[in-house]
């Protein structure tokens, strides 16, 4: 499996994170070194594992799905790079 | 007097408790020692005022003879931990200016033991990373040098290491995801324990990998890392995968008897081409645990080879879909938008900018192995092949072996920028004896054991039953005293 250009384009695209269009070829060597490194799972004898769920046997605890807390715009908003009449505020969304 | 910032947590408890010195005096020793250890890099947020009020308050409480373990002991905490109204970056732009309107459970169960905070630690951002060169506020520094190079403390808990080591603080909280803890203390001659997933809650402290993520002490002795532990220990609501069990009297466990044990030795642990020094050390640890009265046992865990390729695709995975949560709208960096950018320029860019070259790496690779039509091939089997693993210890455990004695990290600390130009894989191969552990859920504690022929510290690794965390301590503990590690960075900063 070989990571081209416009594989890695997606990638960062997915990732949100924008990457320059010279920073591309570096990417994608990057991503083929360390997938390279995974491919050797693939010699793995994996029939009839189940893929973990959980390190340690235990169940999710369940509780009642109820309000336990809340009331608390302002400590909310406190760290917000931009907050306006008690809301996040971000660029237009919508056309 | 010795310099009260050398203390042991034991020692300055015992003065304490005896009424030798206040729990201010302590702090304002281990103040000193902070601010005159810039060159370290270790302290990244210093909270002089919060730890000096916190001391006056432990002196009350020692005065009512109300005082559990912890109290009036000053520790250094890990940035990765959220701390009211202070600094809690987890080294990362994306992070500049947060200040968490909540406390962590575990610096809140420290804090209400009354435990003193000296300030925040250098680490590498998120987490990611094992020389503490991808942190935002620079390389944190190992205090053991022997050349003119400045060498790494390791990572991520680098700054914890670094602090301990130089007698900044008398402990420190660490975090592990693949030997954040066990490593950097081996590379500074400390101790350092992951406790068992699900010991240690998780809530407040950033996420980085979730499944492999905790928390856990890093001491100047097993007898600290015992008594430390215990307070960080305990059920929590706030924490899906806490473990509501009982918290054990860790430190009455130390009884250093190991008469009988069964230690294992895995074979797949002697990599090629580790060092010599390294196999000696390992070798030595084996001698001193069998002197103890142990009977040291051979054994296989035959998948440890896949464990760095199945943490290479877990991590990453849990790691792109927790570090999504930084997109510039509820805390932290926002990058300036140009005109006409809409909310995905803003998530782009603010990414971009805030996050550094390893942790975008990371979170690609994540993006990557969860996308469609590559999830079966990468993930899901990366989840079997942990499962493998994992059995492999279930396996060792049935057949009655009680720990598990392995090297901490394949070299001594390397010098800061020499891996610069490896590619990130050669990085990744500092965690290889740690991995497996995080994997596998498991307690795991590194001991210094010896030092290299340039005098630089080596560590050994135990590996504990699930929850067992006291005797593994214990083990540790007459591994600790057979090895007699007495050595100490020679002050340069």
């Amino acid at each position: 499996m070989s990571i081209d250009l416009e594989t890695a384009a997606r990638v960062a695209k997915l990732a949100r994170i924008k990457v320059e269009e010279d920073q591309l070829p570096a990417l994608a060597e990057e991503f083929n070194t360390i997938l390279g490194f995974i491919e050797q799972l693939g010699e793995v004898d994996v029939e009839g594992v189940e893929p973990m769920t959980s390190v340690t046997p235990m169940a999710l605890k369940r509780r009642e799905d109820i309000v336990t807390d809340g009331g608390m715009q302002d400590k909310i908003l406190k760290n917000a790079p931009d907050a306006r009449e008690g809301f996040f505020a971000v660029p237009k969304v919508v056309e | 007097m010795t310099d009260l910032n050398t203390l042991t947590l034991a020692e300055a408890r015992d003065k304490l408790r005896a009424k030798d010195v206040t729990s201010v005096e302590l702090t304002e020793a281990c103040l000193k020692a902070a601010g005159a250890a810039g060159k370290l890099n270790a302290f990244v947020h210093d909270t002089p005022d919060i730890a000096l009020a916190q001391a006056k308050a432990a002196d009350e409480r020692i005065a009512k003879g109300d005082a559990p373990a912890m109290c009036g002991l000053p520790i250094g905490v890990k940035d990765l931990f959220c701390t009211k109204g202070v600094p809690s970056q987890a080294a990362s732009r994306i992070l500049e200016g947060f200040k968490p309107e909540y406390e962590s459970t575990i610096t809140g169960q420290l804090f209400d033991a009354g435990t003193v905070m000296l300030g925040k630690l250098n680490m590498d951002e998120f987490a990611m990373g094992s020389s503490n060169e991808t942190s935002v506020y620079g390389n944190a520094v190992n205090p053991w040098k022997v050349d003119d190079r400045e060498l790494t403390p390791g990572g991520s808990s680098g700054g914890s290491a670094s602090a301990v080591a130089a007698d900044l603080c008398l402990a420190a909280t660490g975090t592990d995801t693949g030997g954040s803890i066990r490593q950097p203390a081996a590379f500074t001659g400390i101790v350092g324990i992951k406790p068992t997933y699900g010991r240690c809650s998780r809530w407040g402290v950033a996420a980085f990998a979730s499944s492999l993520d905790q928390a856990g002490p890093m001491t100047k002795t097993v007898r600290d890392a015992a008594i430390m532990l215990e307070a960080m220990c305990g059920h929590d609501a706030k924490d899906s995968t806490s473990a509501n069990l009982p918290v054990p009297d860790f430190e009455a466990m130390l009884t250093g008897d190991i008469k009988g044990k069964k230690i294992g030795i895995p074979r797949e642990y002697h990599m090629d081409g580790m060092p010599e020094e390294i196999e000696a050390l390992w070798a030595d640890g084996r001698k001193m645990l069998e002197s103890a009265g142990a009977e040291m046992v051979d054994i296989s865990l035959p998948h440890t080879k896949y464990a760095l390729p199945t943490y290479y695709v877990i991590a990453p995975a849990e790691a792109s879909s927790n570090l999504a949560r930084y997109d510039g709208v509820r805390y932290g960096h926002r990058a300036t938008l140009a005109a006409g950018d809409g909310i995905n320029e803003m998530y782009e860019k603010t990414r971009a900018e805030g996050f550094g070259h390893e942790v975008q790496r990371r979170v690609m690779v994540g993006t990557y192995v969860l996308s469609a039509g590559f999830y079966d091939a990468y993930y899901n089997r990366a989840r079997k092949v942990r499962a493998l693993i994992k059995r492999d210890f279930d396996d060792a455990f049935a057949a009655g072996i009680d720990a598990i004695l392995t090297p901490a990290t394949p070299s001594p600390a390397f010098g800061l920028g020499e891996m610069i130009d490896a590619d990130p894989v050669q990085m990744y191969l500092n965690d290889v004896f740690t991995v497996t552990v995080n994997l596998a859920g498991l307690p795991g504690i590194a001991v210094p054991t010896g030092l290299d022929a340039k005098g630089l510290p080596l560590g050994l690794q135990l590996i504990g039953r699930p929850w067992e965390e006291g005797d593994l301590l214990n083990t540790a503990y007459a591994l600790e005293q057979a090895a007699g590690f007495v050595a100490k960075p020679q002050k340069w900063w």
